[in-house]
């Protein structure tokens, strides 16, 4: 059942379309993740959500309720902030406490369910000491607090982690993670960085340009991008130039790059036509390099040359050229050897993947 | 070591530029304390200038109407000045932000002259309170830089964050605006405050039959030469200016930076 429902919700600033007629449902218990570069409006669609910005035009209901015109006080949902946004001049505990106080909460109360969100956040020691005295990690984790504890029913994350070392960003994915599972809120989550967009969410809508170019599970928006941006921007990917030359049923036969031909499977063939370019989508890890020809049926070949390579420890990052001087990448897991890499420039191999791993993008 | 670094010519500029500038005061303090009706030689040591002058009614009640003055048109200017910091951070007018300069620049002359004008134009008359609205307008715009240098090194998110968790504006102000810019409302204050009670050429211009203020009264006083008495109450005026400063720093150090 959808929490959260954003009808064609614009926003102008200055002339510039920040947010452009988006609509979109979230669900209730999800960890909805709005990913895109900077400038795509998805801080934007966070500070309407919270009630700071005023959509131009538009609505936004909240459990069925129209809350477009609330306050930001009003709404029975809390953000946390990039700077995290403590009250320096308060400690922990009344940092903590904020929105219960706001709320007229009994004593007594206040001071039995603080204390249990900072023993949920393992910050029960530190009640008394104040933000400037605080690590980066504790400062978040009290942030996360304050933002729980009266049990919101939408807890709104505009790119929390982002002033947080790689290793502790990586621990605080595990505990938002568990948090989101035990508590049950849905979290709007706003983040550029993609990886931990696909490690956290249930769903991701992919941003650009004020515009939902994409929305759907992780691993459909990686491996089936729609647009050339979502594959773009979701990390490293073939796009190779492709053109529809067959339609059969719900297979289609594409030419890619000039020289290779393969049928692919479609879910839909809505707005495909015979003779329609775009671009065949793979990912770099799905194809695979041999010295030799192996031996199954389902895959596809290409002749090939080394044409370079990056190494990034866990795998190296191999540039082949087709025979017509067409790039392809290819990510070769480094399983065994110490070496950087298995092949050695200018070299002959054969490169095979299953064309279903990869998806068209009609242009 | 830091001092080792100093060379000493250095060494001997910083005391001359301090001697230069506090040798007029020490020996004006240490003239108040001579027992002489002249200020040529040191005779000997005495309290009675600070009796007579504690004695003298006219002195004080220019005294009292200077900290009155002082008092309230500190005030307003807190109060006027926090406002104005705040809405210039907030809204960032380009013009606004020059325009809030102009009191602290223009020649007291020309403010002091202006005044006058204006309250003649208006049939205000001249007093103890057109005093107070002449010191509350020029002490306005350095409370209000005051809070606005403060707002900058504040993180503005703390105040959507406050909204976020259900305080309306009214509470988000008094319960984490205010206590934030804390220390540059109170350094304005009192800025506003010593600038008030020490002022003579805007106060000489606005001032009307009895409403005369310590800084005027002395002034009247020099008119019979320097007496030890002048002494006295110049030493009382430097140490209550003097404390007042080293509250504001230490409130607001980075007001003195």
């Amino acid at each position: 059942m959808a929490i959260l429902e954003i009808q064609n919700v614009t926003k102008v600033f200055e002339d510039n379309l920040v947010v452009d007629n988006i609509s979109l449902n979230i669900n209730q218990g999800e960890f909805f993740t709005l990913l895109g570069p900077s400038g795509c409006g998805k801080t934007t669609l966070l500070r309407m959500i919270a009630g700071f910005t005023r959509p131009d035009s538009g609505k936004i209901l909240l459990d069925g309720i129209d809350i477009t015109d609330l306050p930001p006080e009003k709404r029975p949902l809390h953000t946390i902030f990039q700077s995290y946004a403590l009250f320096p001049h308060m400690s922990v505990f009344d940092n903590v406490a904020f929105s219960l106080k706001m709320a007229k909460w009994d004593k007594s109360k206040i001071v039995s369910q603080v204390a249990e969100l900072l023993d949920d956040v393992k910050l029960t020691k530190f009640a008394k000491r104040y933000p400037h005295e605080l690590s980066g990690g504790q400062r978040q984790r009290v942030a996360i607090a304050r933002a729980l504890v009266d049990r919101p029913r939408l807890l709104l994350l505009d790119e929390p982690l982002s002033a947080l070392d790689a290793r502790l960003r990586g621990h605080m994915h595990v505990e938002l993670v568990k948090l989101q599972e035990e508590t049950g809120v849905t979290f709007i989550y706003v983040t550029h960085d993609q990886s931990e967009a696909l490690a956290l969410s249930s769903r991701i809508a992919v941003m650009n340009l004020g515009n939902v170019e994409q929305l759907d599970k992780p691993q459909e928006v990686y491996s089936k991008p729609n647009t050339y941006f979502v594959a773009d921007f979701l990390g490293k990917c073939n796009l190779l130039p492709a053109k529809v030359i067959a339609i059969k049923a719900n297979r289609i036969t594409l030419c890619v790059a000039d020289i290779l031909e393969f049928e692919l499977e479609m879910d839909s063939l809505n707005n495909i036509t015979v003779g329609q370019s775009g671009w065949y989508s793979i990912r770099p890890e799905k194809v695979k390099a041999k010295r030799r020809e192996p031996e199954d049926a389902e895959l596809f070949f290409a002749k090939a040359i080394v044409h370079g390579y990056y190494y990034y420890g866990e795998g190296t990052l191999y540039i082949f050229m087709l025979e017509n001087g067409t790039k392809v990448q290819a990510m070769l897991a480094n399983y065994k050897t110490e070496q950087a890499s298995f092949f050695e420039d200018n070299a002959q191999v054969m490169l095979s993947f299953d064309p279903q791993a990869g998806s068209f993008i009609a242009r | 070591m830091q001092t080792s670094k100093i060379s000493k010519s250095m060494l001997i500029c910083g005391i001359s530029g301090f001697l230069f500038l506090y040798i007029p005061l020490i020996v004006v303090v240490l003239f108040s304390f001579n027992d002489s009706r002249v200020n040529v030689g040191w005779v000997g040591f005495t309290l009675k200038w600070y009796k007579v002058l504690f004695t003298d009614k006219e002195l004080i009640q220019a005294a009292v109407n200077s900290l009155g003055i002082a008092f309230i048109s500190s005030l307003i200017s807190v109060v006027l000045g926090t406002l104005a910091g705040v809405s210039l951070h907030k809204y960032k007018v380009p013009l606004l932000s020059s325009l809030i300069m102009v009191p602290v620049a223009a020649p007291e002359l020309l403010v002091g002259v202006s005044l006058l004008l204006f309250f003649i134009l208006i049939n205000f008359t001249l007093g103890l309170a057109s005093i107070v609205l002449a010191h509350s307008a020029f002490c306005i715009s350095f409370v209000a830089i005051a809070v606005r240098t403060r707002m900058h090194g504040m993180d503005d998110s703390i105040l959507d964050a406050a909204r976020d968790l259900g305080a309306s504006p009214f509470k988000t102000f008094f319960l984490i605006l205010l206590p934030t810019i804390f220390p540059g409302v109170v350094a304005g204050g009192l800025m506003a405050f010593t600038l008030s009670i020490d002022d003579f050429i805007i106060t000489f211009f606005t001032a009307g039959p009895g409403s005369t203020t310590l800084p005027l009264a002395i002034y009247s006083m020099l008119k019979m030469g320097v007496t030890p008495e002048i002494n006295a109450v110049s030493t009382v005026i430097i140490v209550f200016t003097l404390a007042l400063t080293t509250i504001a720093s230490k409130i607001s150090p980075q007001l003195f930076k």
